[in-house]
C-alpha cells in the first residue's frame, strides 16, 4: 500500500489476538459506512467531496477513504465533540452555511462553483479562509477562520486517521487488545508491529510486513 | 446489587460516580448508611464493550453540547470530561501524583491565590490511602518533596518516548522518575498487569488501569449501595425549612425522583455548578448554595502546551501509557518570574490526536499534511501540566439553549491571565530545551492545549468567599454536599485525580465523624 511501510496492512491483524469483538465490530461498521448522503443536499454534497480532496487529497490512490461520507455520517448520527466554539451554530448548521458560503465565495470571485474551480484556486480560496479573509454575507457571522479550525479540519482528516488505510499509511499498529505490546524501548519492534523501509532496504520491511498478523 | 425504592428516603444520593463521587459512595455504604449513586452514563462493562479504538471509544466521553468562548476557550469533551460510571477516570491517564505541601497554603507561604482550609499534613496520610486503593505503580523513592513510602506497585519499564524525557532532563542537570500511575505492574485479584496497548485515554479494555469503575464501584456495590446510570439529574429539591430533600433525574425517558436525607453532587467542574445554578428556586433565586455568588467562578484548567519534535530512530510512542516519567522541578523550585508550578511528561498521542497537533500547531492540510504524519513513528513530545491562577471572570453560566434533556446548555468562558502566559513562555523553552538535549530536531510547539477542570464551588474558611467548609459541606444548606474537582481554590502543577480521591476519602471520615455526634 504505502512506500514508507511496503506491504503493511493493519487488516491482517483482524482476526488475531490483537482485536477484541468490539473492535472488529466498529471497523465492520467504519468500512461500510454509506456512500450517499443522509445529511447534506445534492448541491452541499458537491461542494463537500471538493472541500475534501482540497484539504486531503487522495487523487492516484487506487482506494480512496471517502471522507465526505465520513462527515455524512457525522452529521447525520449527531455524533458531536462536547463543545461549540461559541461564534458557530450547531455542527450541522455550521457545515451547511459553510458550504454554501464557499459556493457564493467561488461564484463572486470566479463566476463559478466552488466544485468547480480548477485546483489552484479552490486552494486559494482555502487559505483565505484559514486566515478569516473571506466576507461573503453568507457566512452569516459565522467566522471563516474558525468554521475552517473547528469543522473543516477536524471532521475530514479524522475521517482519514480513524480509517485502517490511514493507519497502514503511517506505520501505525492499530488495534492491540488483548495483545499488547512487548517492546517499548526505542528501535525496538514488535513482530506484529510495521517495518520501516530503510533506505535500499524495502524488500526486508516488505517481508516482515507480510508476516505481520 | 441492593436497589432502593425511589420514595423512600436513603442516607445519601451521591451525583457523579468519579474519582470525588464512587471512593464516598464505597466508604459511606461500607459505614451502613444507605446509598445510591446516579450517573449519566453508562455503566460499562470493559472486557465486552471496549473497542481499542479513538474514534469508537468516544463513548466514554462526555459529549453533550457546552459553549465555549472567551479570549481562550477551552476544548471541551476527550481529556477533561468523562460520562460514564467511573466518570473521567476510565479515560484519565492514570497520572497520580501528590499536591507540592506548600500549595495548600498557596496565598500565605507563595502569595498568590488561595488557602485552602486543610492542612498538607492531613491530607498527606489520605494520599497514601489514595494510593493504596488505586495500586499506584511507582518508584522506591519519589526526587520531590517530604518523604512519602514507596508506591505500592513497582514501577512500569519504560517506552521510548518515555526514554527521551529523561535523557532530555539529565542533559539539563534536572531530576525527572517513572511516573506514579494507576495501572498494575503485577497482578491485582482478577486482573492482571497492563499490556501496554497505549489506548489509555480512551478507556482500558483489559481492567489493568485502576479506575473508578473497576475499584470503588465494585466495592460500593459489595457494601450495599445501588448504582444507577443513565441517570441525568436535573435538578436538585429543597424543602421550605431550606434543607435538600432529594434530587429530580431523567432516566429512561421519565423524570424521576430520588428522596435522601443529604445529597452529594460531584459532577465535576462544570456540570457541578450548572446543576446548583439549575436548581434555583424562589428561596434561592441564584441557585443553590450560592450566597457568596461563587457558584461557577474561579473556574480553572492546567495549561497542556507540548514541544514536538522528530528523532532519527524510531519511538512509535503509541505503545504502553502516554506519560511514563516526569519532572516536577519546576514545581518545587521558586527561582522564577511567575507564580505557580508546573511538571512536564512523555506524550504517547494516537494518530488522530496527532493530526490535531499537526493541524492545530503547524496550519497543515492537503498533501503537505499527509507527507508529515508518515513520519507519526518517529515523533516524540513533551507536555506540560502547567497551574493556571484563579480568577473571577473565568466561569460557567447557563444559556437559554436546551440540551437533549431540555436543560439550559452551559456556557464556558475562559481567558489566560499574564500569569498564565509567563509560565507558558517558560516551560515551552524549558521544555524545547529538553527535547533538542535529547537528539530531537524539526521541533515545535504545541502552544493552545489545555486539560483538566477545577474551582466552579470553591472550598474555604468563610460563607462570603467560598461555596463549602473544609467537610465539603456547603455553607447554605446543611445536608448538601460538593466533592469533585470543583471545590479546589488552586489547582497546582500535577494532575488532579489522586488530590479528588484523597478529599474523597477524607470526607467519608469527616462524615462518620460528623454523624457520630449527630452532626448530619
Amino acid at each position: 500500500m504505502s512506500e514508507r511501510y511496503p506491504g503493511y496492512d493493519v487488516l491482517s491483524k483482524r482476526d488475531g489476538p490483537s482485536w477484541n469483538e468490539p473492535t472488529r465490530s466498529a471497523i465492520d461498521a467504519r468500512l461500510n459506512v454509506p456512500r450517499e448522503p443522509r445529511f447534506f443536499t445534492p448541491q452541499e454534497w458537491r461542494t463537500l467531496q471538493a472541500l475534501c480532496d482540497a484539504i486531503f487529497p487522495q487523487d492516484g490512490d487506487v482506494d480512496p477513504v471517502p471522507l465526505a461520507a465520513y462527515v455524512d455520517q457525522k452529521m447525520a448520527e449527531n455524533h458531536t465533540d462536547g463543545y461549540r466554539h461559541g461564534a458557530l451554530p450547531r455542527q450541522g448548521e455550521a457545515w451547511r452555511r459553510g458550504l454554501s458560503a464557499l459556493e457564493a465565495e467561488a461564484g463572486a470571485a470566479h463566476g463559478t462553483g466552488f466544485h468547480d474551480l480548477a485546483a489552484e484556486k479552490r486552494e486559494d480560496l482555502i487559505r483565505r479562509m484559514q486566515a478569516g479573509k473571506l466576507e461573503d454575507s453568507g457566512w452569516g457571522g459565522m467566522p471563516p477562520a474558525t468554521f475552517f479550525e473547528h469543522r473543516v479540519i477536524p471532521d475530514i482528516t479524522h475521517a482519514f486517521y480513524a480509517h485502517p488505510k490511514g493507519w497502514s499509511e503511517i506505520g501505525y499498529g492499530g488495534p492491540a487488545s488483548p495483545r499488547g505490546y512487548v517492546r517499548l524501548r526505542i528501535d525496538r519492534r514488535d513482530p506484529w508491529e510495521p517495518a520501516e523501509a530503510k533506505p535500499g532496504d524495502k524488500a526486508a520491511a516488505r517481508r516482515k510486513n507480510q508476516r505481520v498478523r | 446489587m441492593r436497589q432502593f425504592e425511589e420514595a423512600d428516603a436513603v442516607d445519601f444520593v451521591v451525583v457523579g460516580t468519579g474519582a470525588g463521587g464512587a471512593p464516598l459512595i464505597a466508604g459511606l455504604a461500607e459505614a451502613g448508611f444507605s446509598v445510591v449513586g446516579l450517573d449519566a452514563g453508562p455503566f460499562f462493562r470493559p472486557l465486552e464493550d471496549f473497542a481499542s479504538d479513538e474514534t469508537a471509544q468516544r463513548q466514554v466521553f462526555w459529549t453533550d453540547e457546552r459553549i465555549v468562548d472567551g479570549a481562550n476557550p477551552i476544548v471541551m469533551g476527550d481529556n477533561n470530561s468523562g460520562k460514564a460510571v467511573g466518570g473521567s477516570t476510565v479515560h484519565f491517564a492514570m497520572v497520580s501524583l501528590r499536591f507540592r505541601p506548600e500549595w495548600f497554603k498557596a496565598r500565605t507561604l507563595l502569595g498568590y491565590g488561595a488557602d485552602w482550609p486543610i492542612d498538607w499534613q492531613e491530607i498527606w496520610e489520605y494520599y497514601g490511602r489514595a494510593e493504596r486503593l488505586l495500586a499506584i505503580s511507582g518508584p522506591v523513592t519519589y526526587p520531590w518533596g517530604p518523604p512519602r513510602p514507596a508506591y505500592p506497585y513497582r514501577e512500569h519499564q519504560l517506552n521510548g518516548a518515555a526514554e527521551v524525557l529523561a535523557r532530555g532532563c539529565e542533559a539539563m542537570g534536572l531530576a525527572w522518575t517513572p511516573t506514579p500511575i494507576a495501572t498494575l505492574s503485577a497482578p491485582r485479584g482478577d486482573a492482571h498487569p497492563c499490556v501496554y496497548r497505549g489506548f489509555c485515554r480512551v478507556g482500558c479494555s483489559t481492567n489493568a488501569k485502576q479506575s473508578q469503575l473497576v475499584t470503588s464501584i465494585p466495592r460500593a456495590i459489595r457494601a450495599g449501595a445501588e448504582i444507577r446510570d443513565l441517570a441525568m439529574v436535573g435538578r436538585i429539591e429543597v424543602d421550605e425549612a431550606g434543607r435538600a430533600t432529594g434530587v429530580h433525574y431523567l432516566r429512561q425517558g421519565r423524570w424521576r425522583f430520588q428522596r435522601a436525607r443529604n445529597v452529594i453532587v460531584a459532577g465535576y467542574a462544570i456540570e457541578t455548578p450548572r446543576l446548583l445554578l439549575n436548581s434555583a428556586n424562589a428561596q434561592f433565586p441564584e441557585g443553590l448554595a450560592n450566597s457568596s455568588g461563587l457558584v461557577g467562578k474561579y473556574l480553572m484548567t492546567q495549561s497542556n502546551q507540548a514541544v514536538f519534535g522528530k528523532m532519527d530512530q524510531e519511538v512509535r510512542s503509541y505503545k504502553a501509557p502516554p506519560s511514563l516519567t516526569v519532572t516536577e522541578h519546576w514545581n518545587y523550585c521558586d527561582e522564577k518570574d511567575f507564580f505557580g508550578g508546573y511538571c512536564w511528561m512523555a506524550q504517547g498521542p494516537l494518530p488522530i490526536e496527532w493530526v490535531n497537533v499537526l493541524t492545530g500547531s503547524k496550519g497543515l492540510w492537503g498533501r503537505a499534511l499527509r507527507e508529515e504524519m508518515k513520519d507519526y513513528n518517529h515523533q516524540v513530545g513533551l507536555k506540560m501540566v502547567g497551574e493556571m491562577l484563579p480568577d473571577p471572570r473565568n466561569q460557567v453560566t447557563l444559556t437559554d439553549e436546551l440540551d437533549q434533556y431540555g436543560l439550559p446548555v452551559p456556557r464556558i468562558t475562559y481567558s489566560w491571565g499574564d500569569n498564565d502566559k509567563a509560565m507558558i513562555a517558560h516551560a515551552l523553552d524549558q521544555m524545547q530545551m529538553g527535547l533538542e538535549a535529547a537528539g530531537a530536531r524539526d521541533v515545535f510547539r504545541q502552544e493552545n492545549d489545555t486539560c483538566h477542570l477545577y474551582g466552579t464551588a470553591r472550598m474555604g474558611f468563610d460563607p462570603e468567599t467560598s461555596v463549602v467548609d473544609a467537610d465539603c459541606r456547603s455553607w447554605d444548606i446543611p445536608n448538601l454536599w460538593i466533592c469533585d474537582g470543583s471545590i479546589f481554590p488552586t489547582c497546582g502543577g500535577v494532575n488532579p485525580s489522586l488530590t479528588i480521591v484523597a478529599l474523597s476519602l477524607r470526607t467519608v471520615d469527616r462524615i462518620k465523624a460528623l454523624a457520630s455526634r449527630g452532626d448530619l
